[in-house]
């Protein structure tokens, strides 16, 4: 078989900066979908366990070192960051995500006032704090939102929504910025 | 018009699909007689005040959902996760 270039969705994208903000492609390598089979929770736990892990509740992610576990979902969440550990396809389907979505970050101080006009939830850190994860829509996409830090936020979409999420993401911004040079 | 999901929390009514009747949920057995089958796929209530419809949230968790409202104040009065149903699958 010939051997194919791998090429992220956002391939060749600048990251973009307005009001020490910088919105950036961001590379998963590894990205594995977790679905417990019914009445498996605990045996999925103790596998996960050996990786600092376990299977995480709704809305939150787990994190052991690089390795992390994300809600995506009602009974799923995606391992990124490493293969799916030995004995978890016993108790849980697992599916390979990584070519199948595109992940942004965002960083800056007006990180939560641009991510709050495209996404109709409260993103200010009392009611999402940082390691909360959503299912919400970015506009009209389906999306996963996570906080990675005060001022840092995570965003995956369907592969094929890359351009128009970065779109909707950098248009909120230039709005803020048109905003604050006007004032 | 807002649905409290039970995983995300509340929601624009957009982010849900509206799917139909909660009699959905109650297949008949598929020896059951014409009339059971009948209601089942076509017989409906069409209530001016509290009805319970299936909702799914596709933009947010996948959960299917048992939405209570009530179809002249369009006030939701409650909404349960169809997996947490007694029986329900996981
Ligand atoms: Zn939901």
């Amino acid at each position: 078989m010939p051997e194919l270039i791998a090429k992220s969705a956002l391939h060749g994208q600048a990251p973009k900066v307005a009001l020490g903000t910088t919105l950036s492609e961001g590379v998963v390598e590894k990205m594995v979908s977790v679905a417990p089979y019914p009445g498996r929770g605990a045996a999925v736990d103790a596998v996960l366990g050996a990786l600092g892990l376990r299977f995480p509740a709704a809305g939150e992610a787990v994190a052991a070192g690089d390795v992390r576990l994300i809600w995506v979902g009602r009974g799923m969440a995606f391992l990124l960051g490493a293969d799916a550990p030995a004995g978890l396809a016993e108790h849980a389907a697992l599916t390979d995500q990584a070519d199948g979505w595109a992940v942004l970050r965002i960083a800056g101080p007006v990180a939560v006032d641009a991510l709050m006009r495209p996404f109709p939830v409260d993103l200010r850190a009392a009611a999402f704090p940082v390691g909360k994860v959503a299912r919400v829509p970015l506009n009209h996409m389906q999306a996963v939102l996570c906080r990675t830090g005060e001022d840092a936020f995570e965003i995956m979409v369907f592969r094929s929504m890359a351009r128009t999420a970065w779109h909707e993401i950098a248009e909120a911004m230039d709005v803020l910025e048109a905003r604050a040079r006007a004032s | 018009m807002r649905i409290n999901c039970p995983l995300c929390g509340t929601r624009d009514r957009r982010e849900f699909y509206y799917y139909g009747a909660e009699d959905y949920l109650d297949r008949p057995a598929p020896e059951a007689p014409a009339q059971a089958w009948d209601d089942y796929l076509h017989n409906r209530d069409n209530p001016a005040g509290v009805t319970r419809d299936l909702w799914y949230h596709d933009l947010g968790c996948s959960s299917w959902l048992v939405v209570t409202r009530n179809t002249v104040t369009h006030e939701i009065l409650a909404v349960e996760a169809v997996a947490d149903r007694k029986g329900g699958a996981a």
